[in-house]
This record gives structure tokens, sequence and C-alpha cells, in this order.
């Protein structure tokens, strides 16, 4: 099994229909499938153990993706807002490769590399003569490597193999499950494991790619009309930006008739923001996915008709269930564990473990999975008596204070939902007394005014004393990632030397 | 096509044993009833079950049993 499988399927079964839009150019399968047998041929004769790609997402993305599995060599995107200091070390950790660069990029490369631009790349792959590409069936082949954000330290390399993409896809998608004028718009970045799902997820559906390089939300609505998107993935960052953005410019959400489906994940979303989207687009079917790059994406899905029943009625599980991650895929299993292993009930916190014939679980060569196949995720959290999961952060993020296991995501939930408030983080930071307490950073809606005083008398009113913070900042915006992770490490260095 | 969970020679489409590399044959007029792409094929007690790549006019049959299509409950799309 390769996952070039998927593209040759998708040009066989619908040649014409178009696969792909970028800057107003579209592709059809049978042209993109063409540009892969192309570009497996230049990474062929390039004699790389690695394809690379540094820049933002173009149709070089699927053709290289593709291109690579077909060569049998594994593809690497890489982060282009990365330093470069950042990058150095990684480029010396796939050597040699076949790098396709952005604007920028083409200084990098070493001895035996092949360096190109992204533009050049595209031209070759979309003209010439094609041949019939014979590839490599091997389940166990790397398809995909990818950096971890490297939030907690060293970038790790998590390797995926194409069994375990091929098991995502088939597991996930039906094949030609979507009617022509179908289109999903692609806002997240190619080097993240949700723009590669995208990509592989999309072609075995036939499901046009509409590709917007650069997440602004004023941008994406006008795509979603000029293109009738008919569905999108977005972060949740991505999501506020583009509700601030419909009631600044006074659009309703007959300007996005076209819309079906909004799939969001990628960082914990506030409950606030995502009923109000529902609000909103009353008719769009809203589902939450949770996964990680060692899982090949998505693991566990909260449907539509749950964020239905969670807005319609009143009863406090299902309204609850509005902050949970679902329940897992067919093929996926999830158990929670203590610290000690021993796995642990309904409503009991304790860390995320998962298997399935999807979760890869491997970096470099290390796997990380015990003997029985599961997963640690470093993911905390528990699952209610119907098997639905909710996240309560990082296992690392639990600030233990006087042997008292607080989950960050609890205080900051409150605080969410209070009018004042726009966004809020809560870090562990050291106590003589405690080993840990409490320090929160605040951001506060515009126009609003709060005293610290006033918001610990508030997290007093709500939770258990323990969770009221030591120390409070004010501040006018939190550090995430683009891909909309909150940064703790670096909230963290905000509060260094505040501890007692 | 190919094949998932199976180690089987007694596998065979249109009358003709699957293989890597087939060699052409006059196939079974009898088990003709076609293979549509995309779709996934099991045996009653699903201990093969086995993706269409390419549509064709043979149907499958495993140890003289022919495949039926398999439902697959649809999932919403998450990416």
């Amino acid at each position: 099994m390769n996952i070039a499988l998927f593209l040759q399927m998708a040009a066989e079964a619908c040649p014409d229909r178009r696969a792909l839009t970028h800057d107003d150019r579209h592709y059809s399968y049978a042209e993109l499938y063409a540009a892969a047998k192309r570009a497996a041929q230049l990474f062929g004769a390039a004699n790389v153990k690695f394809v690379s790609l540094l820049d933002v997402s173009s149709p070089a993305v699927p053709v290289a993706l593709m291109g690579a599995a077909m060569a049998g060599v594994p593809y690497v995107p890489l982060n282009y807002r990365l330093s470069e200091e950042q990058l150095t070390p990684l480029l010396e950790r796939i050597s040699p490769a076949y790098l396709i660069a952005g604007e920028g990029g083409h200084e990098y490369g070493f001895n035996g590399w092949t360096v190109q631009s992204t533009a050049d790349f595209l031209a070759d792959s979309l003209a010439g003569e094609t041949s019939e590409v014979i590839w490599n069936e091997d389940p166990a082949a790397v398809a995909v490597q990818l950096f971890t954000s490297g939030t907690t330290g060293t970038p790790k390399a998590a390797l995926l193999r194409h069994e375990h993409l091929v098991s995502y896809i088939l597991g996930s998608v039906e094949f030609m499950g979507a009617m022509e004028e179908e289109a999903a718009l692609v806002t997240v970045p190619p080097y993240h494991i949700a723009g590669i799902s995208a990509v592989m997820s999309n072609i075995y559906a036939c499901r046009q790619i509409v590709q917007l390089p650069n997440f602004d939300a004023a941008e994406w609505l006008r795509l979603c009309v000029k293109e009738a998107v008919t569905s999108a993935f977005v972060v949740p960052t991505m999501l506020t930006r583009i509700i601030e953005e419909m009631e600044h410019s006074k659009l309703d959400s007959s300007a996005l008739t076209s819309m079906q489906a909004i799939a969001y994940g990628g960082g914990k979303m506030p409950v606030p923001v995502i009923e109000k989207a529902l609000q909103l687009f009353p008719a769009v079917n809203f589902t939450n996915a949770y996964g990680l790059t060692e899982t090949s994406s998505t693991i566990t899905l909260l449907a539509p008709e749950d964020h239905r029943a969670a807005i319609d009625q009143d009863d406090a599980a299902v309204h609850a269930r509005l902050g949970s991650v679902g329940k897992p895929l067919p093929s996926v299993e999830i158990e929670i564990r203590d610290e000690g292993g021993k796995t642990l009930g309904p409503w009991e916190a304790g860390e995320i473990y998962v298997r399935g014939p999807q979760v890869s679980g491997e970096y470099e060569g290390r796997s990380v999975l015990d003997t029985d196949g599961w997963f640690p995720t470093r993911d905390a959290g528990y699952l209610d008596d119907l098997g639905y999961l909710f996240l309560s952060g990082r296992a690392d993020d639990v600030i233990v204070r006087g042997g008292e296991n607080l989950s960050p995501g609890e205080i900051e939930d409150l605080l969410h939902q209070h009018p004042a408030i726009l966004d809020a983080a809560a870090v562990g930071i050291p106590s003589e007394e405690w080993g840990e307490a409490v320090a929160l950073a605040v951001v506060l809606a515009r126009g609003q005014r709060l005293s610290a005083d006033e918001i610990t008398a508030h997290i007093r009113a709500h939770l258990r004393s323990s969770r009221v913070p030591e120390v409070i900042h004010f501040t006018s915006e939190l550090p995430y990632n683009e891909t909309g992770k909150l940064l703790r490490r670096v909230v963290r260095e905000w509060f260094k030397g505040e501890g007692s | 096509m190919i094949i998932k969970m199976v180690e089987s020679d007694n596998l065979t489409c249109g009358g003709v044993a699957m293989a890597e590399s087939p060699e052409a044959a006059a196939g079974n007029p009898d088990q003709m009833h076609e293979c549509l792409i995309g779709k996934r094929y099991v045996n009653a007690e699903e201990t093969i079950e086995v993706l269409c790549v390419k549509s064709g006019q043979g149907s499958l049959y495993y140890d003289g049993e022919e495949l039926m299509t398999k439902d697959t409950k649809k999932l919403p799309s998450s990416d």
C-alpha cells in the first residue's frame, strides 16, 4: 500500500474533475496525477534520501507529497517561519534532500542536495513527457516525516509510514464521497499534520481543494464566496477572527450560503467561541477533531449532531459536550491512565493513551508505543460515561499545588466565560509553601476594566480555593503558534522570578 | 486492485487468480458482475477485505464465495 494510490484512484475515477484551485488557477485530478509522476521522476533522478518543502501552501504541496510517495522517498515539509538558526539543524537531519523552497529559502542546501524554487519545481512538474511510475508497495516505508513544533524542547521527527496514513484515510474517508460541486478551503500550513491529512482526505473524497496560503479572515470570507466553498478546517484562533471580521464588516451567514461544514481542531476551542459560531451559522455542520502528528491526524470526532444537541438541550451533561473532543474513530481505542499506568474509569482524569492502525508513535526509529501498542499522548483528559473525551491540557502543563493536580484548563474555561475577559492562561510558578502555585496571564476585552482582585474573587466564587492565583499579569495578547497552540513556555517566562 | 487482510491464493477476479503481475487470461463469464472503484468487498465472515482500485467487469471470489460490498459508516469530514 502506498498513499500515491489515493491520487491514482481519483485520476482514474474522475480525471477531469477540479482537484485544486490556487490563485484563480485550477488543476484537474489528471493534471495533478501527471505532475506527481513527473515529480517522482525528478526525485528519483536526484538520488536523494528526502524530499523537503520549505514554503507556504501551493500546488507544489500535493505534487511533492504524492511524487515523493511514488519515488519511495520520505516527504518532509518544514516550517517556513523558523529562523535560520532553528532551520539549519533540521536540514542537517534530512541530508541529502531535494529541497523545494519559497522566497529566501534558496540559500539552503549542502553537498549532494538539489535545491529548486517552488515556481521552477511546479513548471517542471506540470509540463513534459510522463511515463508510468511503478512505486513501492511496502506498507512499512516512511511516507512523511514531520518535525514536532518543539513547544517543549528540541523538535522531534515523527515518522508516519504508508500503513498509518492509508489506515487513517481508508478508515475515515469514503472514496469519491464528495459531490462534484464540493470545495474545501485549506488554510492550515503544509508542515502541519492537518495540512498533510487535508491533501490526502480531499483527494480520496475527490473534493476540490481551495488553497489560502496565509490566513486572513477577510480573505478567507472572500474566497468562501468566490469559490463557493462548501467545507473548511480552522484552528480556534481562526474561527475567533472570522467571527470578529463578520461582526466588524456586518456580514451575516447569508454571505456564506455555500458553506455546509466546518471542522476545527489544533488547539482547545473556548466554549463561548463555538457557541457563537453555532448561532452565527445555524445551517453549518460543525465537527471538532482531535488528533496528533503521531496518530496520523484525527483520532476523535465531536459530530455535528452532538453540537446541535448541546445547544438545543437543557441537560447539563449534553450541553457540556460542547467542550468535548467527541468519540474515537471506529478503528481507534482510547484509554485514560494514571501516573502508575493503571487504567482509570469515567470522569477520572489522567493521561490519554491511544491505539489503532493509524497510530505511529515513532520518532526517527524510536517507538514510544508500549508492548500492547498503546501510545502515550502526553495530553491529559477524561472520558464521560458515554465515552466522550474531554481534554484538560498537556500532561506537562498540570500545576501541582500542595500535592493537588490542577488543570490550567479548568481555570481558563471559567475565565473565558467572563464577558470582560478575552483570553487567559494559567501556569505554575515555584512556591516554597505549595511546591507550585497558580500564575495567571489575562487579556481583557476591548474597553473593559477588571482588577486583579475582582478576578481573584470571581475564581474564588466559582472554583476551589487552590485555583486562586498568587500572581496576575495583564497583557494585550497571549503567545500562540501559527496553528493555534498556546505557548505556555513563553507565558511561564513572563513570571520568572515571581515565585516564592 | 489491492488486497488487505489476506494471505491466500484463493482470491479470484472474474474467475482468474489475483496476482502482483497478472497475465492476460480469458476469465469465467459467470463471474462477471462488475467491481467498482473505491468499493470494499468482504466475505460473510469479513475475514477478507479487498479494495477495488480500478473498475472492471470481473467480480471477486474468495474460496469460491462471491465477495459483497461492505457498508461503511460515513463520518463527517475532519480535514
